[in-house]
């Protein structure tokens, strides 16, 4: 195995576009050491992107977004005050990974690249409407998160492709996002289903949503059926209702260890109504 | 297989080791440099047996490559102790009999020290939830929640 530590992102996309066998990035690495220990995956190529300048950085957007390093923790993500005010459920769904140990390394895009329908900080990427910067030998494009997965373990990016940024949208006023899951405990597991809600309000009426869900289907899902059912309205019960019915319409699990086709069903209407709750009340302002 | 030079300091001590580009932080800090408190349990993550510091940062040593300490301040097990003198965690884990087999016991004592150094003052909750990667099949955490709590008020008084 060669362990590259390329000084760029064009660099690691050379190495990784020139390599005959199989290669893995490398940043935090709570699942490539995983993998390379299961003897799941043996490298040829390991190419560690944390040389790379900003890849610990959370820097403001020209726009009033972030853009997000690669190699930016969970633990580094929690501690930073700004970026959790404005967006809480991209935080929280990224803080219920793994234990303590693995919140100081483990990155958003690794979460993301692992291809898991499960993972728990996706749902509140594609709900929040980020992006990720793609960078390859043909230059850099942006594109949004929930183009990335493409199955379990599977994700579009092509051969000399990598991720090079997360990009949030700015804010704005009066937005609120919330990210829940269900697990049989209380931390430390899988999601059985999560459900992310992100919107904006205007005089307590909302102005736009996205609703996604994970879990439920080979790769999490952006749900705007879900998201039609309350735009317009103050969240009251009749579009709770509505919200609840479009998300378990969209959901369509398989029934395995952690839960059944059915209860599964039924578990997306319940976090969409709870998470959009959240939500709304954090755009307002009133959340507790 | 080239192996790879790696430079860092470990409990405040240079240390120099070379590394195969597989091998673990676990697998160079106990086959190379000899500091065998770090444990393997799972080797996947899950337990925290090998839990250290790096650059302060709580992390599994499984799951960090030794190649990825080049240049890194390293915290383990065998850094608590001054000399002779017992860490107060380490005392206090000893008079409440906050193990059984101790195999788990480095792990959590570099995992607690991590939390005391931001949380002087952690409920009994943030405790369980600070630790919860951290697998002990002995004791039913009861007793080393109580050793934290005694350790972290000693240390709050010694301030």
């Amino acid at each position: 195995m060669n362990f590259h530590r390329p000084p760029t992102f064009a660099d690691a996309s050379r190495i990784a576009a020139a390599a005959s066998g199989l290669t893995r990035f490398l940043a935090g690495g709570t699942d490539v050491l995983v993998q390379l220990r299961a003897g799941m995956v043996t490298p040829e190529d390991l190419i560690d992107v944390k040389q790379i300048p900003g890849v610990f950085d959370v820097v403001r957007t020209a726009d009033g977004g972030w853009r997000i390093g690669v190699a930016v923790s969970g633990m580094d993500l929690r501690r930073h005050e700004d970026l959790r005010a404005e967006w809480p459920g991209v935080v929280e769904g990224m803080n219920l990974v793994g234990s303590t140990q693995v919140q100081g390394r483990a990155t958003l895009v690794g979460n993301l690249c692992n291809g898991s329908p499960a993972a728990d900080s996706v749902p509140g990427l594609v709900a929040a409407g980020a992006m990720v910067e793609v960078t390859n030998a043909a230059g850099v494009r942006v594109v949004p998160v929930e183009t990335i997965p493409a199955g379990p373990g599977k994700t579009t990016l092509q051969k000399g492709d990598v991720i090079s940024a997360v990009i949030l949208p700015p804010r704005g006023e009066k937005g609120g996002d919330a990210y829940l899951r269900f697990i049989p405990r209380t931390e430390m597991d899988i999601a059985v289903v999560g459900c992310a809600v992100s919107l904006t309000v205007e005089a307590d009426v909302i102005r736009a949503a996205r609703v996604a869900l994970g879990a439920v289907a080979p790769t999490v899902l952006l749900v705007e059926e879900a998201a039609a059912a309350i735009i317009g309205t103050t969240l009251d019960d009749a579009a709770l209702a509505a919200l609840g019915k479009a998300a378990e319409g969209a959901a369509k699990p398989i029934t395995d260890r952690r839960g059944t086709k059915e209860f599964r069903i039924e578990l997306a209407g319940v976090l969409a109504r709870r998470a959009a709750k959240i939500a709304y009340d954090r755009a307002k302002g009133t959340a507790k | 297989m080239t192996k790879i030079h790696v430079s860092a300091t470990v409990n405040g001590e240079a240390v120099e080791f070379l590394a195969d580009p597989r091998e673990s932080l676990l697998d160079c800090l106990r086959d190379h440099l000899g500091l065998t408190g770090s444990k393997e349990g799972c080797g996947t993550g899950d337990c925290g047996a090998c839990s250290v510091q790096v650059d302060g940062t709580l992390v599994c040593s499984c799951l960090v490559l030794g190649a990825e300490a080049q240049g890194k301040q390293i915290q383990t097990v065998e850094g608590l102790a001054q000399g002779s003198a017992l860490h107060p965690l380490q005392r206090k884990f000893i008079e409440h009999a906050a193990l059984q087999c101790g195999f788990c016991t480095p792990g959590i004592l570099v995992a607690a020290k991590a939390l005391l150094e931001q949380n002087p003052d952690p409920t009994d909750e943030e405790v369980r939830f600070w630790l919860a990667g951290n697998l002990c099949r002995c004791t039913g955490y009861d007793k080393i929640v109580r050793a934290v709590q005694d350790a972290a008020a000693e240390m709050r008084e010694a301030v």
